[in-house]
């Protein structure tokens, strides 16, 4: 995947023209690779071999009596008709589905909002919205789990307070959007700075251009605006993908305060984890982890295909 | 713009060359993880000499212990002192569950795992399934068979009597309560479960706000607890591959049906412990007792500390007033790890740091662990102690007692964390919706006895 961020619809070629008779061209062909070296081997020994040792013991079985076993694709084939993986992924899908596009319409929103240069404050304001970002997730499911406790924690007292009906925030009805209220508290500001970023290298001729033509700060921001940010808002909702596909601290931590709620397979990471720590199935965690990765694989490519499908009419 | 890119063909070759290489370093790694498992048997076992054991102690080594016990360097200056050729680095790899998860990693890399492990009880048989425990009678283990409460031994000794690890400290389930109020709502301290039960309808009657006890959803080892004093015996293994599991016979029916029963009710809590709502619970006064372990008197003390002075320990309520009985929650021991090089001077550790008497009553006074030696179990300055906590009541002494009372038959499966996980999701789960626990108990029966026989075993029930 390679990003570039010149908006061109065609897709420039990088590589110009060749320049024809230039003698060192057979010496660079061969300094080439030792350039590529050293990133080629950091690339196979961090990735593409933890990668390839996944899939190599994803085709075994370890079991406590009786040692390993070579079982080819078993696993796979156990996994795909596995319950408890499948539910773990619809879950994640579903959760995708809700809060991505809540948490990328909030990063948008408040991105417009400081371009637009309205807001007193507005580094206060910027600071404000990236700070979760900034709390390790850890701590910040540690804090929301103690403000959604169904005793002690402040919305319930505020509303024993008030008479009203305390709200279960931790029970199976609530928990999917209590994950996702955390996701979003922590993680739009990071969108946000995104997107920001993004506003802020939009020509500023190009507002004056339209300001000419009579257009106001709304029809600015739906006709410049947007557009220009078509590239970074494909950025965030793709990084969202992968962050909603493997969930995984939230749920964990909160598992402590709703174990009732929060299965071992909750989610299709949180699944993976408990195969390999809990039941010491290391060999089936890694195919579950491999199928997970896969099917992030394919929601990323659709969403690439989607966005640029709709580019092209 | 984003865009997967065909790459050109000549890197194309080269990726092919790459994946190639990389398949054939993972194969590589593989073979060498896979070479260390499965080491040799036990069966054999023969007696050190004492020259040998004088001599391993005065040559110079270093042992790393992992342990999360606090200030543990105390105890170990003790063992260093006495043995001045051996250094002990001691390396805090997390407690329980994360430090085990380490353990496995490092055994199953083949290198990094430490000499010696602190290890709980009900984990030993996790380990030694895996061959990864010494068995410590050649060292001269057995012999301090009569130093450690009966019970103790029986949770470290294998079938075969190997001794697996060197108890440190226990936990006898009892119960602390509210003084307060219980004289409130006019609550005889109940001696049998009926009683409990009872007491449990009449205080929440009286007082919505207050139940008489929390079950915890998520605490399996209470469970194992209360199961243990009930007489039950829910994992009974049989040489290595032979295991009978019967967590959803007439003991556990009978357990399913009281708990499930009372929290069906709604007369006793069912939120999970060690939360920070759980905390200001019993700071609050939601709870009017806490069935808990004899590490427990002084862990609330330390975190209900608003509620001093109001608190007092008694035994468990029973089922059979004749025949008191109780179970264990908690405790762990000193185990060697079985690809120590230096398996001697660990043994010798693993011994002297809890069977000395100076170290182990450091245990009792520096870390105020609950003691596993008989002889602390009667030490006038160990039983005779009165915190104020406990409005001056001998809370050790009433632990002590309880002591005697747990039965030494209790064994653990070898694969608990996949006990405790099945047990939260279906009894656990019963017991905080409310629904029928007593039926939920055969989900766990049959859940653990699949995941038993996918590992390999032969399973009885």
């Amino acid at each position: 995947m390679t990003a570039t961020t010149t908006a061109s619809p065609k897709g420039r070629r990088r590589d110009g023209p060749r320049r024809p008779g230039l003698g060192g061209a057979s010496r660079r062909r061969s300094a080439g690779p030792l350039f590529v070296a050293p990133f080629m081997v950091l690339f196979l020994l961090l990735f593409l071999a933890p990668l390839g040792y996944a899939a190599y013991l994803s085709l075994f079985q370890e079991r406590l009596i009786g040692g390993t076993a070579f079982v080819g694709l078993d696993n796979y084939t156990q996994a795909l008709t596995d319950p408890q993986f499948l539910h773990g992924v619809g879950r994640v899908a579903l959760f995708f589905v809700i809060q991505v596009p809540l948490m990328l319409l909030l990063a948008l929103l408040f991105a417009l909002a400081l371009d637009s240069g309205l807001l007193r404050l507005a580094r206060v304001i910027r600071l404000g919205i990236f700070v979760p970002y900034a709390v390790p997730s850890v701590v910040a499911s540690l804090m929301w789990g103690y403000l959604y406790g169904p005793d002690f924690g402040p919305f319930a007292q505020i509303a024993q307070k008030l008479s009203l009906p305390v709200p279960d925030f931790l029970s199976e009805g609530w928990m999917l959007g209590s994950l996702a209220n955390i996701v979003t508290w922590e993680f739009v500001g990071y969108n946000m700075i995104i997107l920001y970023a993004a506003l802020r290298t939009i020509p500023t001729e190009l507002y004056e251009a339209a300001a000419m033509d009579g257009a106001g700060a709304w029809r600015i921001a739906w006709s410049i605006k947007l557009p220009a940010l078509r590239p970074a808002l494909l950025l965030t909702l793709l990084f969202s993908v992968i962050g909603s596909f493997q969930l995984f601290n939230e749920p964990k931590l909160l598992m402590n305060i709703a174990p009732d709620v929060i299965t071992s397979s909750y989610t299709a990471n949180l699944y993976a984890y408990t195969l390999a720590f809990t039941g010491q199935q290391v060999n089936y965690a890694a195919t579950v982890s491999f199928l997970l990765g896969l099917v992030i694989v394919i929601a990323s490519y659709a969403v690439l295909l989607t966005a640029n499908r709709r580019r092209t009419p | 713009m984003f865009r997967i890119r065909s790459t050109p063909s000549p890197s194309q070759m080269s990726r092919r060359l790459f994946l190639t290489a990389a398949g054939a370093v993972s194969l590589g790694a593989a073979l060498t993880a896979c070479g260390d498992s499965g080491g040799g048997s036990s069966a054999s076992a023969k007696p050190v000499s004492q020259a040998d054991i004088d001599k391993a102690m005065k040559t110079p080594t270093e042992l790393t212990f992992w342990t999360w016990v606090p200030d543990i360097a105390k105890e170990v200056a003790l063992f260093e002192k006495k043995y001045p050729a051996i250094k002990v680095k001691v390396v805090n790899a997390g407690q329980g569950t994360p430090q085990y998860t380490k353990l496995r990693t490092a055994l199953k890399a083949g290198s990094g795992a430490p000499d010696m492990v602190q290890i709980e009880y009900q984990a030993i048989p996790t380990f030694t399934i895996t061959n990864s425990l010494l068995d410590l009678r050649p060292y001269g283990a057995a012999a301090l068979k009569n130093t450690f409460v009966d019970w103790t031994w029986g949770q470290v000794s294998g079938t075969n009597g190997e001794v697996w690890a060197i108890p440190q400290d226990t936990g006898p389930m009892g119960m602390l309560y509210r003084q307060d109020i219980f004289d409130k709502h006019g609550i005889e301290v109940p001696t049998t479960w009926d009683e409990f039960a009872e007491a449990a309808r009449k205080l929440h009657k009286a007082d919505p706000d207050v139940y008489l006890t929390n079950l915890a959803a998520n605490q399996v080892a209470a469970w194992h607890g209360l199961l243990w004093q009930a007489g039950g015996k829910p994992y009974v293994t049989s040489g290595k591959s032979d295991i009978t599991i019967s967590v959803d016979d007439a003991v556990s029916q009978k357990l399913g049906t009281y708990w499930g029963g009372l929290a069906k009710e709604g007369v006793i809590g069912v939120e999970p412990d060690f939360t920070d709502a759980w905390y200001s619970a019993l700071n609050k006064g939601k709870y009017a007792t806490w069935i808990t372990a004899a590490w427990g008197p002084v862990f609330l003390s330390g975190s209900a500390k608003a509620t001093a002075g109001k608190w007092r320990a008694a035994p468990l309520p029973q089922w059979d007033a004749s025949k008191p009985s109780s179970g264990n929650w908690g405790g762990s021991t000193t185990a060697v790890i079985r690809s120590t090089k230096n398996p001697i001077a660990a043994a010798q550790f693993a011994q002297f740091l809890n069977s000395d008497p100076a170290s182990a009553k450091m245990f009792a006074t520096e870390q105020f662990f609950f003691p596993a030696t008989k002889a602390l179990l009667t030490d006038a300055s160990f039983v005779g102690d009165a915190p104020t906590f406990y409005g001056g009541q001998k809370v050790n002494q009433v632990f002590a007692d309880i002591s005697s009372t747990v039965s030494s038959s209790f064994q653990w499966p070898p694969f608990l964390d996949q006990a405790a996980t099945d047990w939260t999701e279906t009894v656990g789960k019963s017991l905080a919706d409310g629904t029928d626990t007593a039926r939920a108990l055969g989900t766990w029966q049959s859940r653990l006895t699949t995941y038993a026989k996918k590992q390999g075993f032969t399973v009885h029930s």
